[in-house]
């Protein structure tokens, strides 16, 4: 989804060299800073259309969360006992959101070696992530607690099956943003100052650091 | 890739059959091809409908021709009740889902948002085809479900668990629910995808000029659609997913303790049905005004356009469309009346309701008084727009009516409900789209459609719409309850018979007439003369574009706006209107230039 989100600035960037289209910038970008208000609509516009992405998978969680809130209440709620698993699943998401960070400061230097290794250490700790998730439903279905045993277990199986999906549309944006930074950048800033590169990341950057705040949210209300 | 797409443009390479009409990423063809698949499913749709109005005008009577051809649903020509029922809850779902929100948002809106703000294109064009190309698997699914064992499903558009959630609880509760609810959450990512290119479209890519305060109502109305859709739909999805789960997992969000199906006790306990029924109407209220939010817009308009005269109240109608989005969040509960819900409840619910009439009616009265005095066109696009009016004043006051809990109570699930519905919400937004049609039809392929036939057809469906949807509240009051497959067997519906015999008649000329509308349709576009660039002689910027437009709509310059949308009969002028993007005249001291600005015109 996010990828194919960033997918668009390809398509942005052809619209810009088919003689642009007319775009508002925001007040105040108007000059001095070296580029134009043609140039400064892609990548701002595809921030735009991310925040209003991130809006309807917040819907979707609150959506969740209300059922969530109404379904505890019933006298049949148990909790089941969640595998530690979890702890460490949660480290290395927190860790691949500082990774992810790192790479986006060695881009902001024109490190792009530094650039391509942070992206690949934050893909792999969110693969990891992934693959955590997968060990926890395995341990909890070695200890009979399975998705229909009880409200609880199917919560948690729930919230984790969809922000795990999330995940991996997250983990497309990655690599995209891998196979943007691989290939020789396009001279030029796009976006207040910031190059390509830092554009792209950025872009991926705000949604993956959404879906790690997303998960410390779910694993909160699961633990809780 | 859209990249390569553009750069071919740009060159001058014609793009090969498949980029250009089939996955094209150009929000013409997206919006073209959504119309045209909404207007597919809009006849299966209605087909269905007839079914019904077969099903209750003569209940029981043997139908061999029908026999032959449905021998699963109609054996020996009689039809059963579980394809009655799917009937019912699959008019629901194709009309509403498959027809409308499709229809006025993927269909207008993609067709009109870049055209009318002046952009190239959408923000994400390949999003766009992506969401577009979610919507034809979602159909093959949903029709589908036809054919598999046990039928469609059958439990109503609205799904209520248990019926939906328990595969043994009704022949459509197989694999025809499970059918349902893929087909829907497929055709909501779709919903998604366009909201997201909607909004960010409108708020990033306007031309040079267009401020907020100077668009079109039309463009209003698809942005707060949008907005509403993005907020609303995911909560559905959501829904949507835990059914699913409920269905195949075995989990138990919504199925309660102690159920038995078939004298059989079932393994799910302590589910909450209900929850389901507020996570819906938290959507479900919503999507009415995703499928009357667009119309408003349009037909604000073509109504202006067709009395030549500046729409009255431009900011009320933007403060009106806004309220109504932001109210219909806060009314879901009076769907719920009579679920047990505390009265203090139904209360603040009956409140929030009635308090949406008030920016409604600002909505009517500022239609009306643009209307006031003027020197109307005619044309069919304006008799609809008309019609619209009419059906939305018609079904808006019997919304007054169920707001209210003790009254509801007595109504809730009968035949006056039926028809609060189909005049306020189906038929007005059919209108709208008629209008809608009749008037871009020239800039969507550049030749006219016969206002003659137009005509006919307006006539025949703004009397089979009353003649139709009027004697149920009637029927309602009488206590004809909905979804009912055999309405003889109840001793107090007996008297009601030849009403519905009436109410079938009128439905079956109703269905009959939109084939004038298809012909129509499809004759012009072959045969229709030549469309001008502006034939109607309007101020927005899609008729600066040639009729239809190219590929990415403006030559070399985009348009610049220099005001609003609504400049007709400007005074000491020779035309009776200035186009939006018409360089400043020269200033006569009483120029209206401006007006409805807000003084945001820069």
């Amino acid at each position: 989804m996010a990828q194919r989100v960033l997918e668009q600035m390809k398509s942005l960037e052809a619209t810009r060299t088919a003689g642009g289209n007319g775009p508002r910038a925001p007040a105040g970008n108007g000059g001095g800073s070296g580029w134009s208000r043609e140039e400064a609509a892609p990548a701002a516009t595809v921030r735009v259309g991310l925040w209003f992405l991130l809006t309807a998978v917040t819907m979707l969680f609150i959506a969740f969360t209300v059922a969530y809130a109404a379904r505890r209440t019933a006298p049949d709620w148990a909790p089941i006992a969640l595998p530690p698993i979890l702890w460490v699943n949660t480290g290395l998401l927190g860790a691949s959101s500082a990774t992810l960070e790192w790479a986006r400061r060695r881009g902001r230097r024109g490190d792009a070696a530094g650039v391509r290794g942070g992206l690949t250490v934050t893909t792999l700790f969110g693969a990891a992530f992934l693959v955590g998730q997968i060990a926890a439903w395995r341990e909890l279905a070695a200890a009979g607690v399975f998705m229909a045993t009880s409200p609880h277990s199917a919560f948690f199986h729930l919230l984790t099956a969809v922000h795990g999906l999330h995940l991996l549309g997250g983990l497309g944006a990655l690599g995209y943003a891998l196979r943007r930074t691989a290939a020789p950048a396009p001279a030029g800033p796009v976006l207040g100052g910031e190059d390509l590169t830092s554009a792209v990341l950025g872009s991926v950057a705000i949604y993956w650091h959404f879906l790690t705040v997303l998960w410390l949210y779910v694993f909160f209300i699961i633990w809780s | 890739m859209a990249h390569v797409a553009h750069a071919e443009a740009q060159a001058g390479h014609e793009l090969s059959f498949w980029r250009k009409y089939i996955f094209s990423q150009d929000h013409k063809v997206i919006g073209i091809q959504y119309a045209l698949t909404s207007m597919f499913m809009a006849v299966l749709g209605g087909l269905l409908a007839m079914f019904i109005r077969l099903q209750l005008g003569w209940p029981g009577q043997s139908w061999p021709l029908l026999g032959r051809l449905f021998p699963s649903g109609m054996p020996d020509g009689q039809m059963n009740q579980a394809f009655y029922l799917a009937s019912v809850t699959m008019h629901g779902t194709i009309m509403i889902f498959f027809v409308l929100t499709t229809l006025l948002t993927g269909g207008f809106g993609n067709f009109l948002i870049p055209l009318m703000i002046g952009a190239r294109d959408m923000a994400f064009p390949f999003l766009n085809m992506l969401s577009y190309w979610l919507y034809p698997p979602a159909i093959i699914i949903l029709l589908a479900s036809f054919f598999v064992s046990g039928g469609a499903a059958g439990g109503g558009w609205t799904a209520y668990p248990p019926l939906s959630a328990l595969p043994g609880a009704a022949p459509g509760s197989g694999l025809g629910q499970t059918l349902w609810l893929i087909s829907l959450a497929l055709l909501i990512l779709a919903f998604l995808f366009g909201s997201l290119n909607y909004i960010t479209t409108i708020l990033q890519l306007r031309a040079r000029g267009l401020s907020m305060m100077r668009l079109p109502l039309t463009i209003w109305g698809l942005f707060v659609t949008a907005i509403l859709s993005l907020l609303a739909f995911p909560v559905l999805l959501a829904a949507a997913i835990m059914l699913l789960f409920d269905r195949i997992g075995g989990t138990s969000f919504f199925v309660p303790a102690g159920l038995l199906i078939g004298s059989v006790p079932v393994d799910h306990r302590g589910g909450n049905p209900l929850l389901w029924q507020h996570l819906f109407w938290f959507l479900g209220h919503p999507e009415v005004y995703v499928l009357i939010l667009p119309p408003m817009g349009m037909i604000s308009d073509i109504l202006a356009n067709n009395a030549r005269k500046p729409i009255f109240g431009y900011r009320f109608m933007v403060g009106s469309i806004v309220a109504i989005a932001f109210l219909s969040f806060l009314v879901w509960g009076h769907h719920m009346y009579t679920s047990g819900m505390a009265p203090v409840l139904g209360t603040a619910f009956m409140t929030t309701t009635l308090v949406i009439a008030v920016p409604s009616a600002i909505k009517t009265f500022n239609w009306l008084a643009t209307l006031w005095r003027a020197k109307i066109r005619f044309t069919s696009a304006m008799l609809f727009a008309l019609g619209f009016l009419s059906l939305f004043v018609t079904g808006g006051l019997t919304g007054i009516v169920l707001a209210q809990p003790p009254v509801d109570i007595y109504f809730q699930d009968t035949f006056f409900v039926v028809a609060h519905f189909h005049f306020v919400m189906a038929s007005a937004a059919i209108f709208a789209s008629f209008a809608g049609t009749y008037y871009w039809f020239p800039k969507m392929f550049g030749r006219m459609m016969n206002e003659r036939l137009g005509k006919w057809h307006f006539w025949l469906t703004f009397v089979g719409i009353y003649a139709t949807f009027f004697p149920m509240h009637y029927a309602g009051f009488m206590g004809m309850m909905r979804r009912i497959y055999s309405p003889q067997i109840y001793a107090h519906l007996q008297g009601l018979q030849p009403l519905n015999v009436f109410v079938s008649i009128a439905a079956f000329v109703l269905f009959a007439a939109q084939f004038i509308f298809l012909y129509n349709f499809f004759r012009s576009l072959f045969r229709g003369p030549q469309a001008e660039r502006n034939p109607w002689r309007a101020t927005t910027l899609e008729w600066e574009a040639p009729s239809p437009p190219p590929h990415l709509n403006w030559g070399e310059t985009l348009p610049t706006v220099q005001r609003w949308a609504y400049d007709y009969s400007p005074p000491d002028m020779a035309e009776d209107f200035q186009p939006q993007a018409a360089p400043a005249a020269v200033p006569t001291g009483r120029s209206r230039e401006g007006r409805g600005d807000g003084g945001h015109a820069r």
